[in-house]
This record gives C-alpha cells, structure tokens and sequence, in this order.
C-alpha cells in the first residue's frame, strides 16, 4: 500500500513535471499560453502507437521517431498558426485551444475513439518488500529524472541556455545584448514541444491511448506551474511531485477517491496561492505596466 | 403629440440611420422578435433558444474578462451553479423556472464571491489558470455525491420554462436582448469605466482613489449573476443540468466564442455566438468533420483578424472622425458632426 502510493506518486509526479516544465519554458521565453501543450503529448503517443503496432519496428526507434516528428509538427503550426499573432495574448490562448482541438479531431478520425495501448520496452517485474514493482515503471521513473538532469545542464551550462533564461528574465535587454528573440522563441518552442512529445514516448506504455488523453493531464500540468511558480523550472519540478503524491494519496486513502483525486489537488494549488500569490518558487514581479 | 413622434423620427433618422452598426443591431432585434412569424419550425427555434442562452453567458464573460481584464478559464462555474441549483430548487422546493432561475443566479453570484475572494491577490495568467480549477474542483464533488447531484446522470424531469416551443423562444429571446442591454448600459456607465480603467491600469486607478477590490469583486458578481441566468434557462429548457454543464470545454467555448466576436464589445461576443453556434450546427451534415471545421474556422480567421470578427468588421464600415471622435460611415468624405475631413 505504502509503496504503491510512493510509485504511483513518483511516476505521476515526474510526467507532471516534465511536461510542466516545457509549458512553463515557452511561456517565460514568449509569454505563450501553450494550451495545446498536451495535445503534442497525445499525438506523439499515437505515433509511437502507429511505430509499433503498425509498422512492427522497435518501440525504441518508434520513440526516437515520434518525438522528431512531433517536434516538426509543433514548430510548424508554431509558424502557421502561433507566431504572426503572438502580440494578441487572448488571440494565441484560443488558437492554441483551436490547435488542440484540431488535433484531437485529426486523431479521432484516424483512430477512432477506441482505447489502445501499446507493448512495454522491458517486460517482467522484481519484487520489492513483496511489492510488484513493473520494470517498466521503474525505465519510466528513471528515463523522466534522466531527461530532467538533461534539460537542467543545457539550461545552465550552454550558451543556448544562458540566451534560454536571459530571455525569460529580460527580454528587451535580451535583445539588446544581440540575442534574436525570434530565434530563441522558435528554439525554446522546438524544446518544449520535444519534452512533451517525450514525456508521451516514456509514459505511452503505462497508459491507454484515447484522443481526449491530453485534456486531464494539461489541467494538472497547469496546477503544477501555477503552484510552483511561473516560469520556474525549480518550482515545476517540486510542484509536479507534490501534486503527484497528492493524487496517489488521495487514491489510495480515500473512498470515491478516483473521483475528487483532481479536486483535492486542485484545492491544494488553491491552497498555496491564497498564503504565496507567485507560486512556490515564483518571483513577485512588480506589476508589468 | 406630432411633436413628439416628428422629434423621435428626427432623433432616429440621425442616431440610428446613420450608422451602419446601429441598423445593423436594430434589423438584429427586429429579426430575432419577428421570426416566429415567417417560420415556426421546431427545430430552428430550437437551435435559436439555445443561441441566446449561450449569448446570454458569452456577453458575462466579456462583462468580467473582457471589461476588468481577469481572465476567467472557469465561467462554467458560474453556469453549473445557476444550473444545479435552479435545478434543486425546481425539484426540491418545487419552484417555478421563474423563481428558481433568479434564485439559481443568486447562488451564482455567492459562487462569485467565494472564488472571486481567494482571486483578487491573483492576477494575469495566474488568475486564468486557477480559475479553471473551480469548476473541475466542483464536478469532482457532483461525482462524489451522485444521491444528491445525480452524479454522471445529472438531475432530470424539470419543469419546462413555458407551455409550449414559441413560448420558451420568446422567452429566452426577450431576456437575451433585455440582460444583454442592461449589461452594455453597465458597462457604458461610470462603472463600466472604472472596470476599463482596472484593466488599463489598476495601478493608477487606485492611485486615483477607487476601491479597485471591491470594483472587482463586483464585477465577478455581475459576471456571475448573468452567468447563473443563463445555466438556468439551459437546465430549464433542456430539462436536465448534468455534469456537462461544469466541463473544461464549457469554459473553453465561452473564451473561444467572446474572444472571436471581440472582447470589450459585449455586441462582439453576443454577435460570434449567432454566427458560430448555429455553423456548429450546420456542420452536422459532416459529422465526423464538425469539430474539426469549428476548429479551423478559428484558427484561419484569428490569423486575418486577431482583435475579433466583429471589431474587424466595424472598421471596416465606419471610420473615426479624427478631430471629435464620433463615428461615421466609412463611404463619407467628411465629418457628419464637424465637418473634418475624414480620411
């Protein structure tokens, strides 16, 4: 019992805050509410759905191929759809709601609506403290920190990652200093499409695959940044865990507990921000005017 | 008396013909009151029932997020409320629509208070992202207590809103025109002002020595009291108030609805929902291509028009005299008023 909450926990948590984190880069970077963020993690699923299951190659592979398509997908409608109307904040907000409605509809029309899933990487589980721990949970685990420690040493120790968290903070000085905002917007898009076209590579084999997938985990998403501050890469990764472990509990403890598990984890960002109004780790900016 | 008619079709020869925006909302009241005449259809009327119910709530949103600039991603709340609890009166108290659907604005407008209080230290995207917790946060209650809420099933067997079919249409019709004036005369009045101001700039606002708190927390209340009307007139109309009424997609349609019409308007939103609800319904023709249609709709016309439909068109039709800013047809050379030339 105890350690099932801490695995469903700790799985949860680390999807949630990876694909927290590329929502809370390209906002910083370009103040894009990506509401379709999610939607990028639905189609990469059902591309590795179509590797697998389809064309019968190694989900590996299939993974790897999921995630460069998806990324070419996102910085394509980024192009069409997003960047010549990104000075109309409300306009971009519902474009990307159009854009993920658009392609939960391509998806239901090529798949269906039928639930699918798709083959474990490893198959088999140990026993831990005469728990059945899947291997599979524990590749997921470990492949979201790895991807987590990736991001971290490109935001802190490369150049594109000094212009990454220079735009973030300042954008005007930014540009000044000779960074081309455009570029590192259309960069920062690539990265965070990417984290969640992976974020659907690791998780796909725990799920079932459906095209209203990315509806439940982009509410979460936006509780964890909103609870751990926007545009904080820390925030989102405490923020993710504890929303995460607060679901597991909330299944695991309470009865009816499926149902309120998104209410009491909703309640508990509610929580935080009446006590701190910037999130966890978010900065207090003074008032943009 | 033939003063008075003379002076009234002066007043309308020079106020209303002259722009085509205001005969252009004349011919919207004339048509929508006078249809029932040419066509009776059930299925038409239907459709335009619940075009104004959804008007209805389009224009509140623009009320609050539109005029004091708190974006609201959980308007649904407002509408479930009205729903739910027109619909637990109607069962319960045995209430008649026309006291359970104000009393459900009423609880509306107590759901106003209670989350806009926690929302006021919030602001920007913030505030969008946590007030689309609130209606998620409620529906996980409904599904937890189904013997009172009806749970996934929702609360069935209400009371009709009238007799019959042309009944409900006038109704709904004449209460869309009437709250939706009444909300356009709000947000003309020195309220209406200070709401711009707040979201202009609060900070000068409060410098100039306005409770911008309580402006705020009256504008969630206003907001959610139209709101509520409208999830009852829906409960009342369709019958039932289930869970759909809470959904994200609920709340994710008004914000599509006002901010394609155009925010800041009230006429913007009120205007995108007869145009986008009923080729919602014309696109069942294609049903599997409909939401897809909806959604490229959206997309394309956002990318020519990113302040709005309807804002778009009226600079289209009417220019801005430059020195006394009243509002002209865009085919005159000069001002109707001083005279300037108008380029």
């Amino acid at each position: 019992m105890i350690l099932d909450i801490i695995i469903n926990g700790l799985i949860g948590g680390s999807i949630y805050a990876l694909l927290a984190i590329g929502f809370s880069l390209i906002y910083g970077i370009a103040r894009i509410v990506n509401l379709a963020h999610t939607a990028f993690y639905m189609v990469a699923s059902y591309c590795i759905f179509v590797g697998t299951s389809k064309l019968g190659i190694h989900p590996g592979w299939a993974m790897l191929a999921a995630v460069f398509l998806v990324t070419l997908l996102g910085l394509i409608s980024y192009k069409l759809f997003i960047d010549p109307i990104r000075e109309h904040e409300a306009a971009v907000l519902i474009a990307t709601i159009a854009l993920a409605i658009a392609l939960q509809e391509v998806m239901l029309l090529i798949f269906t609506g039928d639930y699918l899933s798709v083959p474990s990487l490893i198959d088999g589980y140990r026993t831990i403290f005469r728990v059945k721990v899947f291997n599979q949970q524990m590749l997921t685990f470990g492949a979201a920190l790895a991807i987590l420690a990736a991001l971290w040493l490109l935001l802190k120790k490369t150049r594109l990652g000094l212009a990454i968290r220079s735009s973030a903070v300042a954008r005007e000085v930014a540009t000044l200093m000779g960074m081309n905002e455009s570029r590192v917007a259309m960069i920062t898009m690539g990265i965070s499409v990417g984290l969640a076209a992976l974020t659907g590579a690791v998780i796909v084999p725990l799920t079932t695959l459906s095209p209203f997938m990315w509806m439940p985990p982009m509410i979460m998403m936006m509780a964890v940044v909103v609870l751990g501050g926007m545009g904080s890469i820390k925030g989102s990764f405490a923020g993710g865990y504890i929303l995460g472990f607060a679901e597991s509990l909330v299944v695991f403890l309470i009865p009816m507990g499926a149902f309120l598990k998104g209410s009491v984890a909703l309640s508990i960002m509610i929580l935080v921000l009446v006590i701190r109004p910037q999130g966890l780790f978010g900065i207090a900016f003074e008032e943009e005017r | 008396m033939g003063f008075y008619l003379r002076k009234l079709f002066t007043i309308f020869k020079g106020e209303v013909l002259v722009l085509p925006s205001r005969v252009a909302v004349l011919l919207f009241f004339l048509v929508l009151l006078l249809l029932p005449v040419v066509s009776q259809d059930p299925y038409l009327l239907r459709i335009l029932i619940l075009t104004s119910i959804f008007a209805i709530f389009a224009a509140s949103w623009d009320l609050l997020s539109g005029f004091t600039g708190q974006m609201n991603f959980g308007h649904a709340l407002f509408f479930g409320v009205g729903a739910y609890s027109a619909a637990l009166l109607n069962l319960h108290a045995h209430l008649p629509p026309w006291g359970s659907i104000p009393l459900g604005a009423l609880a509306a407008v107590l759901a106003g208070l209670i989350i806009g209080i926690p929302c006021l230290r919030l602001r920007g995207t913030y505030l969008a992202l946590t007030t689309l917790a609130f209606p998620i946060i409620l529906m996980g209650v409904v599904f937890a207590i189904p013997q009172v809420t009806g749970g996934e099933l929702g609360i069935s067997g209400l009371a009709r809103i009238s007799g019959s079919r042309l009944g409900d249409y006038y109704i709904t019709t004449v209460l869309m025109l009437g709250l939706c004036t009444i909300m356009w005369k709000i947000t003309d009045s020195n309220t209406g002002i200070i709401f711009h101001a707040i979201r202009e700039d609060e900070l000068a606002v409060r410098t100039a020595g306005i409770n911008t708190t309580r402006y705020k927390l009256l504008a969630f209340c206003l907001s959610g009291f139209f709101a509520g009307i409208s999830g009852g007139l829906y409960a009342h109309f369709m019958r039932i108030a289930g869970p759909s009424t809470l959904e994200v997609s609920m709340s994710f349609t008004v914000v599509i609805w006002a901010i394609f019409g155009g925010i800041v308007t009230i006429y913007g939103p009120v205007a995108a929902v007869f145009i986008l609800f009923p080729l919602l319904e014309f696109f069942r023709f294609w049903p599997e291509f409909r939401m897809l249609m909806f959604a490229l709709v959206i997309l394309f016309i956002l990318l020519y028009m990113p302040n709005g439909l309807i804002p778009w068109i009226r600079d289209k039709i009417e220019t801005e005299c430059p020195r006394c800013k009243i509002r002209n047809v865009a085919t005159r050379k000069t001002c109707r008023v001083c005279t300037a030339a108008l380029d």
